[in-house]
């Protein structure tokens, strides 16, 4: 049961990301990547569940290890490059 | 913390992303979208944290790993973003892009490891069908992304890198991935199903580098937001691997909305996505269609000067050569002087100039060009004819006419920004080669063009020391 409703979760967030998206000025698809890119990193939660839980096997550990260090990596910086690139866009309003 | 904490939290967590996704798309909220995208992230990693099986380890060691691992990825993360120069986004952007697919990777590899061998449960075909995917696409993603990122940084030929069997070579390594993915997922000894876990991880390690290499530089946008796409669905195949609700709205939001982006690339270039990913476009000089006939005519920095002293109207059209000589700063004073001159300018930005999606436009922001001024193609051509020069800078296949006029060109259809109707031209070039395609441009060769060769920076900086004279 809890697949097919995993399953149903899927579906629709497809639909809404393809509605979220569809109409994007040019000038933002930069942003909207690396901002997205920052999303992707969400296997940070798995890769949390996959280091903690993993008492009695170093090397379970150790896959999870690596695996929360580029999430990590993915998140922080996806995070701040889009910030970055967006406070550069902004300040033209106030020119 | 109890379970429907969690997962109440991890609701709140998607309702986060999907506000911030929408609100990326708006030039006013965009930055705010951000923020709160990044807020929902947090509330998953520490509601994560605090997930039972974690504490119930009561493994105190893990949670000295759990915390080294964020702090030292966050730091890399952050100084990473923090030193990178605008002109580097595209390869940054790729980077990271390629942690994220290794990290799915990893966390889809531990999870079959720790549960076949160390806990010695019995798992599901449907796990391991998601626990493929998600070590498949993970690993075409990371290796995908560190060669996208070794082209775009120059570390590697930008060019698309055939030979003969190219496509005979892909396609027995995809199918032996497939093989073993599917041979991974009806095995029921769990060693053997391992070893097949193994095979399949390094063969979608080959399969990312085998893919990209025959791709060149200027298809780069379109391979950029590929590759996010995927990245996202490694994501949510992990998701499906633990069972994680928040793993999978985030993984397929992200997975839908590369698609969206990628076919917007393949629009503006007016090619299938196959025709992007498998023909190997400008691997080769093209010698059919296109010629163009006439000579170039070059022009030096002092008549340019005249020109644009009396010009009214300036269009000015950049390319990916203006990121290489990294000339926006140059650019945009040339800009204001012109205006304070009394012209209008207005700088015309093709969907795929440069090397990823929204390039150019982050660029002249950096520079501080204000935005209104920044037009999409669709915007300046019906106002081509009424500009007086045209300065193309460093930008060739998407002003190249012959996508207009010349059927027999490859690249014919796709729409371009109709520099060649502006009563002048003026192409900042380095030398007198082709473009990324590699087809001569007719541009260059009417009679209103005139060439000014060199570094682009050298000649707007040259242009702009004589305007203050």
């Amino acid at each position: 049961m809890e697949l097919i409703l995993l399953l149903f979760i899927f579906t629709l967030s497809a639909f809404l990301g393809f509605e979220l998206i569809a109409k994007v000025p040019s000038q933002l698809h930069t942003p909207l990547m690396s901002g997205s890119n920052a999303i992707s990193g969400i296997t940070i939660v798995g890769a949390i569940i996959a280091t903690g839980g993993t008492a009695g096997s170093a090397f379970a550990t150790a896959l999870g290890a690596c695996a929360l260090i580029l999430a990590a990596i993915n998140v922080v910086g996806g995070y701040m490059v889009t910030d970055r690139m967006l406070a550069m866009f902004k300040k033209k309003g106030g020119k | 913390m109890n379970p429907e904490l969690i997962n109440i939290s991890y609701i709140v967590a998607s309702v986060l992303f999907i506000f911030g996704i929408k609100m990326l798309g708006k030039a006013e909220t965009a930055r705010k979208g951000n923020l709160i995208s990044s807020l929902g992230m947090l509330i998953a990693v520490v509601v994560t944290l605090f997930d039972r099986q974690i504490l119930d380890s009561k493994d105190v060691a893990s949670w000295y790993v759990l915390g080294i691992c964020l702090v030292l990825g966050s730091l890399i993360g952050a100084v990473m973003a923090k030193r990178v120069k605008m002109t580097s986004m595209p390869e940054m952007v790729a980077l990271f892009n390629g942690f994220g697919g290794l990290a799915s990777l990893l966390v889809g590899w531990e999870d079959f490891y720790y549960n076949g061998f160390v806990k010695g449960v019995e798992i599901s075909e449907f796990t391991k069908i998601a626990t493929i995917a998600a070590i498949i696409i993970g690993g075409i993603t990371f290796t995908g992304s560190l060669y996208a990122w070794g082209k775009l940084s120059g570390k590697l030929s930008g060019r698309a890198q055939v030979f003969s069997g190219q496509k005979l070579v892909n396609g027995i390594i995809a199918f032996a991935l497939l093989a073993a993915g599917i041979a991974f997922s009806i095995i029921g000894d769990v060693q053997t199903a391992y070893w097949f876990l193994i095979g399949a991880v390094v063969v979608s390690l080959i399969l990312g580098f085998a893919a990209v290499m025959p791709i060149g530089g200027g298809d780069m946008p379109v391979v950029i937001s590929l590759l996010n796409s995927l990245s996202g669905l490694a994501a949510c195949a992990a998701g499906f691997v633990i069972m994680n609700n928040v793993l999978v709205v985030a993984g397929c939001l992200v997975g839908a909305s590369g698609v969206i982006l990628t076919v917007i690339m393949c629009k503006a270039m007016n090619r299938t996505l196959h025709n992007v990913l498998f023909s190997g476009f400008g691997a080769k000089k093209q010698k059919a269609g296109g010629q163009a006939s006439g000579e170039m005519k070059a022009i030096s920095t002092d008549d340019a000067y005249y020109a644009l002293e009396a010009a009214q109207n300036v269009m000015i059209i950049p390319g990916y050569g203006m990121a290489v000589a990294q000339a926006q700063h140059a650019v945009k004073e040339l800009g204001e002087l012109l205006e304070n001159n009394g012209a209008t300018v207005n700088y015309a930005i093709h969907p795929v100039a440069g090397r990823m999606p929204g390039h150019m436009n982050v660029l002249l922001a950096e520079a501080d060009v204000p935005y209104e001024q920044l037009r999409e193609m669709d915007d300046v051509n019906p106002m081509m004819d009424s500009v007086d020069v045209a300065i193309v800078i460093g930008a060739n296949d998407v002003v190249n006419p012959a996508a207009a006029q010349d059927e027999g060109s490859p690249i014919y259809g796709m729409p371009i920004i109709e520099a060649y109707k502006a009563k002048s031209v003026f192409c900042l070039k380095r030398g007198k080669g082709t473009g990324f395609s590699g087809l001569e441009n007719a541009l260059f060769y009417q009679p209103n063009t005139r060439m000014i060769y060199g570094d682009a920076k050298a000649t707007i900086t040259d242009l702009v020391s004589k305007f203050k004279e």
